[in-house]
């Protein structure tokens, strides 16, 4: 799904991203753990194109898409979340999930007209089905600003989705929420699983990376330093140095 | 009563400018090239009328696609640019034009006199109305028939998913296209559909004003361009024809009597105004409790 090859990015002389290697199988949940500063962000952003390339390429589906801009790589089916959460504040949360219906297989089927001057009717469906997988279809008409934080973190997941994403870059989505929110979260990731999505989760919360990841890559100073099973990581004497803590 | 259908007049010419910077306000761009565009569409469809001789509503269409295409050319480079730098640099665009204007010549004879643009001088004799026997009722009636025009496109506009597509970069570029819209596309047809609207709004000025200079498209026009929407709210199109009604009708000309003390007031009500209702006189809860009385009214 996802290979990045020997992939960089340099800020004046620092290297956040410094010759990453990484695979995504199809289907599969990989998660990107490691100290902050490691470069797990940039690795996001650059993915999704948010910066370009210092070295390295990016494929998807075996496609080169490092010269592609954002927009266009989310048509081609990776979509995001952001650490800091970015909504819409000023529309609401339907809205929010209406402008986000970007996906190629959308483009094709409905004309140019009527997906952007055409009414709300089409979409219904779609962003029904999405606001009940989010918990959030009372809210609807509320604009995005005046949601809870753990409701705009839901209606950011849930607009990541509304492009119909292969691959769902999930940037820190445990950040600030409760353990029972966690549990949640937890669910829905693997309820995106088994629908065929292909997930990069990056995140703090152990209690979360071990419960949902297949398979973690550990990040230090913007280079890999283990890859394994959940398991194997937390058995890692360089990973516990780096980051998880403990007296190895 | 000629003199409020002349108001009526001012108002809807102003109230298409207002809304010309409306909708690239929307996508979150201060642009300053909106007399700019005003200019453009003044002297174009002036020169279409009196030096070809066209009827104005095609004049006013080719003015629309020329301010339009004008605005399209601006739309690129401004990109590029944000907040503060793009104020100056579509300031400086405004000028620009104005000065273009200020050394332009074009003029032919019509019998006795010569007609046309003539530099500093401006462009006299655009007669199209006199010429044609309307009475100031009748133009006032004209006039307002594309500023609904414009108003119905607006507004419907704001309640597609383009027009939710327009806000969304308005609040976070960044997170626009990571949802997957095109920056390019959508801030660039902002701003050219409102050249296209500001070149509609200098065509009728033209027209009722019967004389253009290049004064007439100075930089306080561009900042009354600017003030309309902020004041009237970004919340919809009626904020602006409000503000435009609040601005001309009531500062201006209702306080004339005041002399002096009128341009005093002027800028003070401004500010109270913007103190008093930060998000502009027709605000997202205004517009909620509008609905409610009136039941299926504008939506926001």
């Amino acid at each position: 799904m996802l290979d990045l090859k020997g992939v960089a990015r340099y800020f004046g002389g620092v290297r956040a991203v410094d010759g990453l290697e990484l695979t995504v199988g199809d289907g599969e949940i990989v998660a990107l753990i490691g100290p902050n500063g490691s470069g797990k962000s940039t690795t996001v952003n650059l993915i999704a194109g948010v910066f370009p390339l210092s070295a390295g390429a990016i494929y998807f589906r075996g496609e080169d898409i490092g010269g592609l801009p954002t927009h266009r790589r989310l048509q081609a089916g990776i979509a995001r979340t952001f650490q800091n959460i970015r909504l819409f504040g000023q529309l609401t949360v339907w809205q929010n999930l209406w402008v986000a219906q970007n996906a190629l297989e959308d483009r094709a089927r409905r004309g140019f007209f009527a997906r952007w001057l055409g009414g709300r009717a089409r979409a219904r469906e779609e962003i029904f089905q999405l606001l009940e997988f989010s918990a959030l279809a009372h809210k609807q008409d509320e604009l995005a600003a005046n949601l809870a934080f753990g409701e705009q973190r839901r209606l950011e997941l849930a607009r990541a989705l509304a492009s119909k994403p292969k691959l769902l870059l999930l940037d820190e989505p445990a950040a600030g929420m409760n353990s029972e929110e966690i549990g949640q979260l937890r669910e829905r990731i693997l309820s995106l699983r088994q629908r065929g999505v292909t997930i990069l989760l990056i995140e703090h919360v152990m209690e979360l990376v071990m419960g949902v990841a297949d398979r973690i890559a550990v990040l230090n100073f913007g280079q890999k330093i283990a890859e394994g099973a959940p398991a194997e990581i937390q058995a890692d004497a360089a990973v516990r140095r780096a980051y998880l803590g403990g007296e190895a | 009563m000629d003199f409020y259908f002349g108001l009526a007049q001012l108002v809807g010419v102003h109230t298409l400018l207002g809304l010309s910077a409306y909708i690239v306000l929307l996508t979150g761009q201060v642009s300053l090239a909106q007399a700019g565009f005003f200019a453009v569409g003044a002297y174009t469809a002036g020169m279409l009328t009196v030096l070809a001789g066209w009827h104005l509503v095609p004049a006013l269409g080719v003015s629309a696609l020329v301010s339009a295409a004008t605005a399209c050319a601006v739309g690129f480079p401004a990109l590029r640019i944000k907040g503060l730098m793009l104020v100056v640099a579509t300031l400086a665009f405004g000028e620009g034009v104005r000065l273009f204007f200020f050394n332009f010549d074009y003029q032919i004879a019509k019998g006795e006199v010569k007609v046309g643009p003539l530099g500093g001088e401006g462009f006299r004799q655009i007669r199209f109305f006199p010429e044609h026997g309307w009475s100031t009722l009748e133009v006032m009636l004209f006039i307002w028939c594309f500023v609904l025009l414009v108003m119905a496109l607006l507004w419907w506009i704001d309640r597609s998913r383009y027009g939710a597509a327009l806000r969304a970069v308005g609040e976070d570029e960044l997170a626009a296209q990571a949802v997957g819209l095109n920056l390019t596309a959508i801030k660039v047809s902002a701003m050219t559909l409102g050249g296209g609207i500001a070149g509609i709004g200098g065509g009728l000025y033209a027209h009722y004003t019967t004389h253009i200079e290049h004064s007439s498209f100075n930089i306080l026009v561009a900042t009354f361009a600017l003030a309309y929407p902020i004041v009237g709210g970004l919340q919809s199109v009626f904020g602006t024809v409000v503000a435009v009604i609040f601005v001309q009708a009531f500062l201006i000309e209702g306080l004339r009597d005041l002399g002096d003390w009128r341009n005093l007031l002027f800028g003070a009500l401004i500010v109270l105004a913007m103190n008093l209702r930060p998000r502009g006189f027709l605000d997202a809860r205004t517009l909620a409790s509008l609905k409610r009385v009136f039941g299926g009214g504008p939506r926001a």
